[in-house]
């Protein structure tokens, strides 16, 4: 299969119709847009039906009409769209049909910004919506995993009968990387089961319902979710180790891109020759605790970095029950994190177990650091949109003062030690 | 000695919650009649709403969903256009369509989705107990509005069927009223006209159906239907309001 | 002679009936059916045209009628 370079937006509509999803019903909001976009264009061309709905509101009804009469059904969004579609997701969850969602992440809360952020972990991992139920939630740190989990994310929505989020920050939408396509082709359709509403001709007639007036049957509907909700925990936790095969003293935990910024300020480090360990969830929910413990115990002490004010970190809590102390390294706004942003907090934390490694900047990271500094300074003067850079990171301008100053003294440093 | 009127198939046996002299049930049963000389009750899927006829699923003996408050236009967009052989119907209340559900009711009639909708409009927020609606008459005094609508402060009822029809996207559009029985046999007329346009796939269709709310009203049911008559019929008169023909014929289409 | 049958227990005493019968036919009973509802009953069947008027203004579908050799068709009304 040949390798596509694609935007992600647009990979993430093809995956959907590679898993055999020719129906869409969802609303331009950035940095997401490009999705219903691609879909307008190419759902015509599969026999499918790309509907632009008045409203986020609308759309999650819409999918609700759609995947109840049994057809595999795509809606994306972007934070506060998904914030609309809670109700909506609620009554999915509630009468248990299968849907994909998939939240491209902005900066918030409020309208926040259109730069990529991932403040949306609660919202995805615990408040959706109202009342006991969960979303099966899938966070890819590329636009291949994007297009990867968005396919397995429509097999876990008919598995569990469930609906289930793709959460990418605005980066994974709007990057390009080369991807590959495991499917060929219109995936089949759905194969609906008895739950759906094809018109009771020759069958008994169906109801897709989440009213249950009588308080038992109500509790005993919510018992019957939880039980899915435990057997997704057992057999859907997923997750990726990264240099943890060698002693570490320090574990990062990180997911989506953010997890692609710390590999790179830890393979920095191990250029200087000291070993720190990632953790990075897949499956957001559920959370694979368990895991991450097994990789906490071995470590001193945990850095959790996220593009968040620290929402993860709970989940990190959990796993870690109080063994370690955990340091948090988060921003906001669209602010991303460089790599040598992330290698100081690292050696901050390692300093705190009395492991502070040589600070001989690498030979990339003096190089970076000087091109970064002629980034910053043009981006002074143009406010340009968040492009990223080839380290998976570049500051904004508005961080630009802060960086260049520490820039100035890494390369001072680098001189006195005559490199 | 044959049967020539009782119980059509496409309504199950069950007793409504319906009050007394509510005519939610002459509507219901006038659907299912309609679905049954159409022969299309095995491809029928329809939309109850939340409301008083929240319950709707319980009294159509066919493949049902229960939509959220104000969404079943959406609900039913999302069934129609991935299911185009259904025929798909929502069924709801002023409240859940002319208050939150208005974006979707507007925005399904104007994308013209093949849809039918049956609304029910009663002036008042029945299952809840009785408060205002939009479509609740000037000085009609409701739970939350207790000295009677006042327009000034929250303006005029709203009227859907003009509504709707002002819209471009051809559509059929009629209101018609249960209260009497001469009104009830004309609105099955429409009732049938909207779900026969729906079987040739032509246009988006909307019944709006004057109804009577004894209970709520403060009324017993012969003086709801009085009422209804005296005060709910001069501010929204009955009639098509919208054919897709006659408006293709005027635009020379 | 057309007649109706009237279902007691599924009649809630709306007398929407009684308003409809252009015979004037129908009245509401002494007794209460099993909800504590007056029922409707026909107080002089002979007079019963099968016109169906009741039926069709019952909102509780309580009322079934009957007729011999009537020109309807079964529903069309």
């Amino acid at each position: 299969m040949a390798k596509v370079l694609m935007k992600g937006n647009e990979a993430i509509g093809e995956a959907a119709i590679r898993a055999g999803c020719i129906h869409f019903f969802g609303y331009p909001i950035t940095p997401q847009s490009e999705v219903p976009e691609y879909l307008a264009r190419r759902l015509p061309e599969v026999g499918g039906q790309y509907v632009q709905a008045e409203s986020e509101v609308a759309a999650s009804n819409m999918i609700y009409g759609a995947a109840g009469v049994g057809m595999r059904v795509l809606t994306t969004s972007s934070s506060p769209g998904i914030s609309l579609m809670a109700e909506g997701i609620s009554y999915i969850a509630a009468s248990e049909l299968p849907v994909v969602l998939v939240n491209i992440m902005r900066a918030g809360p409020g309208l926040g910004g259109i730069l990529p952020a991932q403040g949306d972990y609660f919202q995805a991992t615990r408040g959706t919506g109202h009342g006991d139920f969960q979303l099966l939630v899938l966070a890819p740190a590329s636009v291949q995993e994007a297009v990867n989990l968005v396919i397995l994310a429509f097999e876990l929505a008919e598995k569990y009968l469930n609906p289930v989020m793709v959460i990418g920050d605005g980066m994974i939408g709007q990057m390009m990387e080369p991807v590959e396509f495991p499917v060929e082709g219109v995936g089949p359709p759905l194969d609906p089961g008895d739950w759906a509403l094809t018109g009771c001709e020759g069958r008994e007639r169906r109801i897709v319902n989440s009213l249950f007036l009588d308080p038992e049957a109500c509790n005993r509907h919510n018992l019957k979710l939880k039980a899915k909700y435990e057997r997704m925990a057992e057999n859907e936790q997923r997750w990726e180790l990264y240099n943890c095969d060698e002693p570490y003293d320090l574990l990062v935990t990180a997911f989506g891109m953010m997890s692609r910024i710390c590999k790179t300020a830890i393979d920095d480090l191990k250029a200087e020759g000291t070993n720190v360990g990632l953790f990075r969830p897949i499956s957001l929910n559920p959370f694979p605790y368990e895991p991450c413990r097994r990789v906490i115990d071995r470590a001193q002490r945990i850095l959790d970095v996220e593009m968040s004010m620290g929402q993860m970190i709970y989940d990190i809590q959990l796993a870690a029950q109080g063994r370690l102390e955990i340091d948090f390294h988060g921003t906001a706004g669209g602010v991303v994190p460089s790599p040598d942003e992330v290698a100081d907090k690292i050696r901050e934390s390692l300093a705190r177990i009395g492991r502070s490694p040589a600070r001989k900047p690498g030979k990339r990271s003096a190089k970076a650091a000087a091109a970064q500094k002629s980034k910053s300074k043009r981006s002074k003067k143009t406010a340009t949109a968040q492009k990223p850079g080839k380290r998976g990171g570049k500051k904004p301008q508005n961080a630009g003062k802060r960086s260049a100053a520490r820039q100035s003294s890494a390369r001072r440093h680098g001189r006195r030690s005559g490199r | 000695m044959n049967k020539i009127f009782g119980y059509p198939p496409t309504l199950t046996p069950r007793t409504t919650h319906y009050c007394p002299g509510c005519t939610h049930g002459v509507i219901h049963r006038m659907v299912g009649e309609v679905i049954d000389e159409l022969g299309i009750r095995g491809r029928t899927v329809g939309i109850a709403p939340v409301g008083c006829s929240v319950l709707a699923y319980e009294y159509f003996n066919f493949d049902m969903f229960e939509a959220s408050h104000g969404r079943a236009p959406a609900v039913a967009t999302g069934a129609k256009r991935s299911r185009p052989n259904l025929i798909v119907f929502s069924y709801q209340g002023d409240g859940d369509l002319a208050s939150i559900g208005m974006a979707e009711i507007v925005h399904a009639a104007n994308r013209g989705e093949k849809i039918t909708v049956v609304f029910v409009n009663n002036a008042i927020y029945g299952m809840t107990g009785g408060q205002m609606a939009p479509t609740t008459m000037p000085n009609q005094r409701t739970t939350t509005c207790p000295m009677g609508r006042d327009v000034n402060e929250v303006g005029y009822p709203v009227r859907m069927a003009e509504l709707l029809a002002e819209l471009r996207t051809p559509g059929f559009i009629a209101r018609g009223s249960a209260h009497t029985v001469q009104e009830t046999i004309r609105t099955k007329r429409y009732l049938k006209e909207a779900f026969e346009h729906q079987v040739a796939g032509r246009c988006f269709t909307f019944v709006e159906v004057l109804s009577t709310c004894p209970t709520n009203w403060g009324l017993s049911p012969r003086e709801a239907a009085n009422w209804l008559e005296r005060e709910m019929i001069p501010y929204y008169p009955l009639g098509v309001k919208k054919r897709p023909d006659v408006q293709a014929a005027q635009e020379g289409a | 002679m057309p007649r109706i049958e009237i279902d007691k227990e599924r009649c809630k005493g709306c007398e929407r009936c009684n308003d409809a019968c252009p015979q004037e036919i129908l009245a509401m009973s002494e007794a209460l059916n099993v909800k504590g509802y007056s029922y409707a009953v026909v107080t002089d069947p002979s007079r019963c045209v099968g016109c169906r008027l009741c039926a069709i203004a019952c909102p509780d579908v309580a009322i079934e009628v009957y007729s011999a050799g009537t020109q309807y068709e079964f529903f069309a009304y």
